[in-house]
């Protein structure tokens, strides 16, 4: 339905949730809304009159939005609908949400869409199970601007008394969960009284009309004047550059300055914010979908989340939290779900319940001892744990960082926001639980251990000429792998040769059993779950070749770390080229022994014109290393 | 943030996360006004790439014109364009008006059908699509992400909640997902945008000689234009903050029963 006449402040728009008991004359009201603002579409009131005639049933202005035929059968609402409509002062989105318990989720849909609601009660029935629990609602989705129209007042004669008893006592009730609605307004939806005009059948009110009071709401732009927080969305590599791509969720950003990403703690500056076909502009604030350039390659990952160093968010995992569940299957202790906040997603599950509410009386739910769970519809005040620690504000402080929905399967099944605790600012890791339960050797299975760790073991294997940079890699490619949250060890010359091969010199034999033995070892850390580094010259492409042929081939990667001699010889970090040209050395590959090149290695590192942050990065990006405890990757 | 700039923000932003999600994304042009907005946010969000291919289908009923401005496009914006047909029923010739098809039933096989082979065939798990809920009815309960079963199906009484900016992303095989980014804009948003932003829509828009333009562009014996002068995107701008009437009031197809339209939708129409 389109819009018409011209405004005081064009552009703007306010989007606002109609809620409600079921039956309390939500539809309706819409309907008559659109009447009296002249919103209807040429035709509409006739097409639907005309309906309504050939069906032998008198005319409803609830017709207007019920427009699916199942939802006019059965006379509710029964998913989220949102149309358009204007008064003089701006534009208005209404959502329609559905006044039904089995259809809570659609209601939560529609109100975490809005900045303000209008709360429908019925003046003839009174305050309901529901007029309760969405004024609750609405409290922990956040939604501050409330009206409350007591409706029908027709079927109450008009009377004041019965208006100001009905407010008196859900005014009380509200503030107990410290909710302060703007107004409370006596209407009669179904004739327009108080709707855009004054009711002649109520002389006794002086306070505003409903279109009045809508046109008070104030449209909410994201406060800019809070700490940082740049949840990375994804990571963009369509040409050379790396772009971290994301909305400003709080605060703003500009170049220079000094990002620190959680949860992996580490640090880089912004050079460049990335838009296309826009002005461009040095700076980004709260709600702007950007990209971004950093002066350091790190290695940074859909989840991550960049603030300004000195205020970072907490860093924790576990948290108490205000929930409220919508799912089929109730929400149990010692199951694990999948939490999303922001963009992170993690494994969590309830570590312990301090009460379940019943939202429409407030009253504690009694259970069980052994009962732990939240059921459909229910709202808990809880502890929640999550497998890794995840980065997160207080709802009240940050709310975008400080809100989550739970997964349950293929589907969101609750929401909720977290409360403020004696939280510390430092990364505190949970004492790992001790849980492991140790099994005879053969009764853990690969997968088994996969699910535990959240990745696949595997073998990285470096190879190249002394010098190329196959050490450096690899101790950097382990730190962000550990950082990772990765089961990650390196092999090495010093950790190798001083005990495994302690027996074996540097002979062609000697040195092929070595890289035997090498590639032995590293399967066994691979089977045992964990990334293994290899970082050995391995000239020999047979040798190689027979260390991948132990592992499946999605199991084995060989990076062939390539500088030119000339390059290897400048570096020469243990001084050995050095030895060789003065013939201490005898036997030294690519100068008196070969070096086979690769053939079908995975990944190839230009060490010469690559830095070493690159270098992890490709391999980490080859791998698709997600960061991500819910993903089974590498 | 004026309102254009937040309802592109957003756009961009559920564009990216379906981009994120989705293995096998595919965009639907119909070469509208409203997927090629659509098009032009997509290069907002990937920095002037479209790195997913766009989907037309092709009813063979498109006015011709249609055809060459998208192969002007895709040549321009050098994108991937997979065309799909339904050339079984095309052949047979069951189509309307000659073929004794009603407007709907064509609809079905050339479009919903048409669809639905695109998509097994390229195995696509994510689907963009362009509709707003202010269209019609029906769009209006639309999700951001809305899930579709394995015959395409659309359960309407049983959407998943979608609440700050998470939505469904995880599903059973064999279903796949709408995506809907411009689900919040208006139809006076979209004309506002192509505005701000120079974006090339095609002719057919713009009044003619006649005294007519088209408002919605479908295939050529379902579609009409409406009366209008207007002839540039300010004028269409200032027709539509007066119009009242609504936005398809020149697709016959809506036309045929009085939930023609909702039917269709159910079974996977766009």
């Amino acid at each position: 339905m389109s819009s018409n006449g011209s405004l005081n402040t064009p552009g703007e728009q306010l989007k606002i949730v109609i809620v409600g008991h079921v039956d309390h004359g939500k539809s309706t009201f819409v309907g008559r809304l659109f009447y009296d603002t002249g919103s209807l579409p040429d035709g509409k009131l006739e097409q639907l009159q005309a309906i309504a005639q050939r069906r032998g049933v008198p005319f409803e202005w609830a017709n207007l939005m019920d427009s699916l035929q199942s939802e006019r059968d059965q006379n509710i609402t029964i998913d989220t609908a949102q149309i358009w409509f204007q008064t003089q002062r701006r534009q208005y989105v209404i959502i329609d949400a559905p006044g039904h318990k089995e259809f809570l989720k659609n209601m939560v849909t529609g109100a975490a869409n809005a900045e303000a609601a209008l709360l429908l009660i019925d003046a003839n029935e009174g305050v309901q199970e529901n007029s309760r629990r969405h004024g609750y609602l609405l409290n922990l989705l956040g939604i501050r601007q409330i009206a409350v129209l007591v409706n029908k007042m027709d079927l109450e004669n008009y009377n004041e008394s019965r208006f100001n008893q009905i407010e008196s006592e859900y005014r009380a009730w509200l503030r107990t969960i410290g909710v302060e609605p703007k107004v409370f307004i006596p209407i009669a939806a179904r004739h327009g009284d108080n709707i855009a005009a004054r009711s002649a059948n109520m002389p006794w009110w002086r306070g505003p009309t409903v279109l009045e009071t809508l046109d008070e709401f104030v449209v909410t732009d994201r406060p800019t004047d809070q700490p940082l927080r740049f949840p990375i969305q994804d990571v963009y590599r369509f040409d050379e550059r790396r772009i971290l791509a994301g909305r400003v969720e709080a605060g703003s950003i500009k170049v220079g300055d000094k990002l620190a990403f959680s949860p992996t703690n580490k640090t880089s500056t912004v050079k460049t914010i990335e838009r296309w076909s826009a002005a461009a502009s040095e700076t980004a604030s709260a709600g702007e979908s950007i990209g971004i350039t950093l002066t350091e390659q790190i290695f940074v990952a859909r989840g991550a989340v960049a603030a300004l160093e000195a205020t970072p968010p907490f860093e924790l995992s576990s948290f108490k939290a205000r929930l409220f569940w919508l799912g089929k299957e109730p929400f149990t202790k010692g199951k694990t779900y999948k939490l999303k906040l922001a963009t992170q997603e993690v494994e969590c599950a309830i570590q312990s319940i301090e009460k379940v509410i019943d939202a429409s009386t407030l009253e504690t739910v009694s259970r069980k001892e052994h009962e732990i769970f939240v059921g459909r519809h229910e709202v808990a005040e809880l502890v929640l744990h999550t497998k890794k620690p995840i980065a997160f504000d207080v709802h009240a402080e940050i709310a975008p960082t400080g809100r989550f929905v739970i997964v349950d399967g293929f589907d969101v099944a609750g929401g909720g926001i977290i409360a403020a605790d004696n939280y510390p600012r430092r990364t505190h890791l949970a004492a790992t639980k001790s849980d492991n339960i140790y099994l005879n050797r053969g009764k853990v299975t690969v997968g088994q251990r996969e699910l535990r760790n959240g990745h696949l073991g595997c073998v990285i294997w470096l190879t190249g000429l002394s010098g190329s940079g196959k050490s450096t890699i690899a101790t950097e490619l382990e730190r962000e792998l550990f950082n990772l949250g990765r089961q990650v060890y390196v092999l090495d010359g010093d950790n190798v040769r001083h005990g495994l091969c302690n027996d074996l010199g540097f002979s062609h034999k000697d040195r092929i059993e070595n890289i035997r033995r090498i590639g032995e070892v590293a399967k066994l850390f691979a089977d045992a779950g964990f990334v293994c580094i290899t970082a050995f010259i391995s000239p020999y492409r047979a040798d190689r070749d027979l260390a991948r042929k132990l592992l499946p081939s999605d199991r084995f990667f060989e990076v062939f770390v390539n500088a030119p001699l000339e390059i290897c010889e400048q570096r020469d970090p243990k001084g050995l080229y050095a030895k060789v040209r003065a013939k201490e050395i005898k036997e030294f590959t690519g100068i008196t022994a070969p070096y086979e090149l690769p053939v079908h290695s995975e990944i190839e590192l230009r060490t010469d014109q690559l830095t070493v942050a690159d270098c992890v990065t490709r391999i980490l990006d080859h791998l698709q290393v997600q960061d991500e405890a819910t993903l089974i990757s590498i | 943030m004026d309102h254009l700039s937040k309802l592109e923000n957003q756009s961009v932003y559920i564009l990216r996360e379906a981009f994120n999600k989705f293995e096998n994304l595919a965009m639907l042009w119909s070469i509208g006004k409203d997927s090629t907005v659509l098009l032009w946010l997509a290069r907002k969000a990937f920095l002037g790439h479209v790195p997913f291919p766009l989907v037309h289908v092709d009813t063979t009923y498109k006015i011709p014109s249609m055809i060459e401005y998208r192969d002007r496009l895709v040549k321009e914006w050098n994108l991937k364009l997979i065309v799909g047909k339904n050339t079984e029923v095309l052949k047979s010739g069951i189509t309307y008006p000659n073929g004794k098809a009603s407007r709907v039933e064509c609809c079905g096989t050339l479009k919903k059908d048409g669809l639905k082979q695109v998509l097994d065939q390229h195995h696509f798990t994510g689907v963009i699509v362009g509709v707003r809920r202010d269209e019609e009815p029906t769009r209006a309960k639309e999700r951001y992400f809305s899930p579709r079963d394995k015959n395409m199906e659309w359960n309407v009484e049983d959407q998943p909640p979608e609440l700050w900016d998470q939505f469904k992303t995880d599903f059973e095989k064999g279903t796949h997902i709408r995506i809907h980014p411009l689900l919040h804009w208006t139809e006076l948003n979209i004309w506002e945008y192509i505005e701000r932003e120079s974006i090339p829509v095609i002719p057919l828009y713009f009044a003619n000689g006649k005294g007519e333009r088209y408002r919605s562009l479908g295939c050529a014996p379902c579609t009409l234009p409406i009366k209008s002068n207007a002839r540039t995107v300010p004028e269409i701008i200032e027709e539509l903050r007066h119009t009242k009437t609504s936005e398809r009031s020149g697709r016959a197809q809506d036309k045929e029963s009085e939930d023609a339209f909702e039917k269709l939708r159910r079974d996977g129409y766009m």
